[in-house]
């Protein structure tokens, strides 16, 4: 059965009709066209469609979209101020080097930032539990720790 | 000051602004008007007879646009190796016969996702179920299954490589050892399943947008599946989530969206689930090495006999290159007065092996670098020592194959062993830590034309504008790797332009110069890179032309390109702008762009590869007596990339390594039983996460390799050999238990271990 419901997503109301069964995921995807966000396995595993609902991280892959419905939902689309001015922790992701095939980012910045809405200053180890839930297999994760640590900095400076 | 203004330099990699802000568009982000989604049946047999297939009641779903069967499909095989006809036993569906569980049977394209699941669900095969083998020695023993008709045996390609007077140099020894090594399945892990997306235009020609790494290879194949002309199929590489050697082939789902695309006049598009891709998707392949070698009482090789069967599964897929470089592979670190090597590749009902990062490398250094370690035990050698002494180095020619242009492999061994405290920790051994060393030497691309590509092996085209910008076309791949970014570099230094003057177009089979052969065996950087640099070279000399003409310069000046000029090197204010050059070259052509085109095929370089990478790498772990629980604490590696282009990318691809390494020999394998593969989740197929990584430190030893561009060479791809040796000789080293069958776990631990705290 569809339902018509309306999900905030980086500030913006949409409304969308779907399925019970849809996840956020799919809709993000393929109804608001939001493909930033990935689908690496649909089991949870992998943190490739990380999204924070309500300021906390998700598998956007295990959650369905009828059950957003009055949350604030934050994209990697969401993440940057505009065009030019980006999030800093992208701009650490790209300045480090922590980028490679590209398929895990979007998921590990907003771990990233999820982390670091919560702790300011992570330590490595920290850091390393934030993205355990994130795979990657091109980088190692070793730039993706730095370009964290980084950011942190950056932010801390920032505020 | 520096030699070169860009190159050596991290310049951040292209398009990463792009996939920061998620704008990075890979194939399952593309969305067409009116396009159907497809879905593939599989089989859920190892081996059987296809008797009958009922498609009418999944046709008969409302949504359900198009269905189809091995038998709509023209009946033409395809495969990469096609210089042998032989080893092409692919088609786009199965025709009458499943070979694993997996092999798809029927593939359905529907209004959404959902329906086309349904459908599937609703399609009626009739099966015959066959005796199938799950191992080689089933494949290899009497009355085996045959697995691919008309073949007497299952050994699908078979390799030999002998140099020198085998018999009279084991004769020659003073000691000779024997030693069997298992090596098992792996997956690349690549984090974007495979995707398809194929338009059909109305005149028929077809669109595919693909995740692979060999744009052109997948165009020809195509094309010969359908019985169309090359030209009348486009291949677009989008930007793909990493491939590894594994989105290297044709694949059934291309050759099923562009058929049904055709057939219903609608885009079709696949994406594969993790699922299927852990189930069913291409492995590395599982090998068992035997391997004789003989030396002088003070470890000095003399001979080696070597044979490895590969575990081919279902299909060749790249096996047959993998039996290939195995056999390099086997004496590509060491020297030996007499070398002899058969490989054999083994169809099994499992799923099929390919080609993965390393390509054979991984399971033949591990039995390399680990009967090492044994040969100096049993002489009571410094394992070092004993590397040192027999190691390659420039010049050497490995015979019948090639001449080893630049080698610091003795130097990365020297560097590797100081940084490491290696020798220290031998001697002052901690309880339950571990010290090991492995090594590895690598092919920059290979020089066997497998693929019979009657073009280039690289292409570059390079469009020159007034404005002081250039446009790069190439086909060469970027799928995470950085080409992207390594040939525009190499471009800007050969030009004097900064990477923002250069505009990129890679990878578009309609646009881009014939041809490239693909991202694999490392070839990008050498073989693109000339091909970049040739077509500068005649850039540089029509401009050159027209600098001279302008300022009407001696003919023996020589000219430079730098920081956005073109000018004499005796007298540099005799000079333009580099795009004021351009316009005076395009008037003097009245108007006719300023193009120039570029290529790179080896010639002259034997049958392995133009150039050879090296690299020595320690690991330190800990172990834990009680579990048997492996922990790496550090790996250190030097390695010899030759000239390192661009160092933040060079270290990505090193440290991408540890991790591939690492996985193989500690926590990655396939629960496999008759040939159903039982752990087809992350959960369950362990890859390493950022909590299992160990501290890494890493040292480049520059070397300058003639055939490269500036010097470079492999970087990072065979750097996912040395790893698992390395590990598994710490592990020795730490708790008695030596690893001959990867990969190791606690339980071979605890079995294996010397000295028992129990």
């Amino acid at each position: 059965m569809k339902h018509l419901i309306t999900l905030k997503v980086n500030g913006d109301d949409y409304t969308v009709a779907c399925d019970s069964s849809r996840t956020l995921n799919e809709v993000l995807r393929e109804d608001l066209g939001l493909t930033g966000t990935k689908l690496g396995c649909g089991d949870g595993d992998c943190g490739a469609c990380t999204v924070l609902i309500d300021g906390d991280s998700v598998s956007s892959c295990l959650t369905l979209a009828v059950s957003c419905e009055g949350k604030e939902i934050t994209t990697v689309e969401g993440l940057a101020k505009s065009g030019e001015e980006l999030h800093p922790i992208q701009e650490a992701f790209i300045e480090k080097g922590a980028i490679q095939c590209g398929f895990c980012t979007a998921g590990m910045e907003m771990s990233a930032l999820n982390l670091l809405k919560k702790n300011p200053s992570p330590t490595e180890p920290e850091i390393r539990t934030a993205i355990s839930g994130n795979l990657c297999r091109c980088t190692g994760y070793y730039k993706i720790i730095e370009a964290i640590h980084s950011a942190a900095e950056t932010m801390k400076e920032k505020q | 000051m520096d030699k070169y203004d860009i190159i050596g330099k991290s310049v951040p990699r292209n398009h990463t602004k792009d996939k920061a802000t998620g704008a990075a568009q890979y194939t399952d982000d593309i969305k067409l008007p009116g396009m159907l989604h497809g879905r593939i049946l599989r089989s859920p047999y190892a081996h059987a007879r296809i008797l009958n297939i009922d498609t009418s009641r999944a046709e008969a779903l409302a949504g359900v646009k198009c269905v189809i069967t091995g038998n709509d499909l023209p009946d033409i095989k395809f495969g990469n190796w096609r210089l042998f006809t032989e080893t092409q036993d692919e088609t786009g569906l199965a025709r009458d016969r499943v070979r694993f569980i997996g092999d798809e049977v029927a593939a359905v394209a529907a209004i959404d996702k959902d329906i086309a699941e349904e459908a599937l669900s609703l399609i009626r095969v009739e099966y015959e179920e066959l005796p199938a083998s799950f191992d080689i020695d089933t494949s290899l023993g009497k009355g085996a299954p045959i697995i691919h008709d008309p073949f007497k045996n299952n050994i699908s390609v078979v390799r030999k490589v002998a140099n020198g007077d085998l018999d009279k140099a084991f004769s020659e020894c003073d000691y000779i050892r024997e030693d069997v090594f298992n090596v098992h399945a792996i997956s690349a892990c690549y984090l974007e399943p495979c995707s398809s997306l194929a338009k059909c235009d109305p005149d028929g020609k077809i669109t595919l947008w693909t995740s692979t790494q060999t744009p052109y290879m997948v165009q020809c194949l195509l094309a010969s599946a359908l019985g169309m002309r090359e030209n009348d199929i486009r291949v677009i590489k989008p930007h793909v989530g990493g491939g590894f050697g594994a989105k290297m082939e044709l694949r059934k789902w291309d050759v099923c969206a562009a058929f049904m695309a055709k057939k219903t006049g609608k885009p079709v598009k696949f994406t594969l689930t993790r699922e299927e891709e852990l189930a069913t998707g291409r492995r590395r392949h599982p090998m068992r090495l035997f391997s004789k070698v003989g030396c002088k009482k003070d470890g000095t090789l003399v001979a080696k006999d070597l044979k490895i069967l590969l575990d081919g599964g279902a299909y060749n897929a790249m096996g047959p290159t993998a039996t290939f470089l195995c056999g390099n592979f086997g004496l590509m670190l060491y020297k030996y007065k007499s070398y002899r090597f058969l490989g054999q590749h083994v169809y099994t009902n499992n799923p099929p092996s390919s080609a993965i990062r390393g390509f054979g490398s991984p399971q033949s250094y591990f039995a390399t670098e680990t009967q090492m370690n044994l040969i100096a035990e049993d002489l009571g050698i410094d394992p070092i020592e004993i590397r040192r002494m027999n190691a390659v180095k420039t010049g050497d020619v490995i015979p019948e194959l090639s001449t080893i242009g630049s080698c610091a492999f003795s130097e990365c061994l020297d560097k590797v062993i100081e940084v490491s405290g290696y020798h220290e920790k031998r001697k002052n051994p901690k309880k339950g830590r571990g010290i090991g060393i492995g090594c590895y030497s690598f092919i920059s691309g290979g020089v066997f034309n497998w693929f019979n590509t009657q073009y280039p092996f690289s292409a570059a085209e390079i469009r020159a504008f007034a404005d002081g910008t250039v446009h790069l076309l190439t086909m060469a791949s970027d799928i995470g790797q950085g080409s992207d970014t390594i040939l525009p570099q190499i471009l800007a230094e050969e030009l004097g332009l900064k990477m923002e003057d250069i505009r990129i177009t890679s990878a578009d089979t309609a646009t881009t110069p014939q041809a490239d052969l693909g991202s694999w065996g490392s070839r990008v950087t050498l073989m693109a890179g000339n091909a970049v640099i040739d077509a500068a070279k005649k850039l540089k000399e029509i401009l050159f032309g027209a600098v001279t003409a302008h300022y009407n310069l001696n003919v023996i000046h020589e000219l430079e390109c730098k920081d956005g000029r073109i000018f004499s090197q005796v007298r540099p204010d005799k000079g333009l702008t580099f795009g004021q050059a351009v316009a005076l070259a395009q008037k003097f052509n009245r108007g006719v762009p300023i193009v120039t085109r570029g290529s790179y095929t080896p010639r002259g370089m034997g049958m392995v590869t133009p150039a050879f990478s090296f690299g020595a790498q320690v690991a330190e772990v800990e172990v834990d007596e009680k579990t048997g629980r492996v922990e790496v604490k550090k790996m250190w590696t030097a390695h010899d990339c030759g000239t390192v282009l661009n160092p933040v990318s060079v270290e990505g691809q090193l440290e991408g390594s540890i991790h591939m390494g690492l996985g193989y020999v500690l926590s990655e394998q396939f629960a496999m039983e008759k040939g159903k593969t039982l752990n087809t989740t992350f959960l369950d197929y362990k890859m390493p996460s950022a909590l299992d990584m160990p501290v890494s430190e890493s040292i480049c030893i520059e070397t300058y390799e003639k055939e490269g561009p500036y010097g470079a060479k492999e970087a990072g791809e065979g750097l996912v050999g040395p790893t698992a040796p390395a590990i598994a000789d710490a592990v020795y080293n730490a708790v008695g238990y030596r690893c001959m069958d990867m990969p190791i776990t606690p339980e071979k631990v605890l079995k294996g271990k010397k000295d028992s705290l129990n």
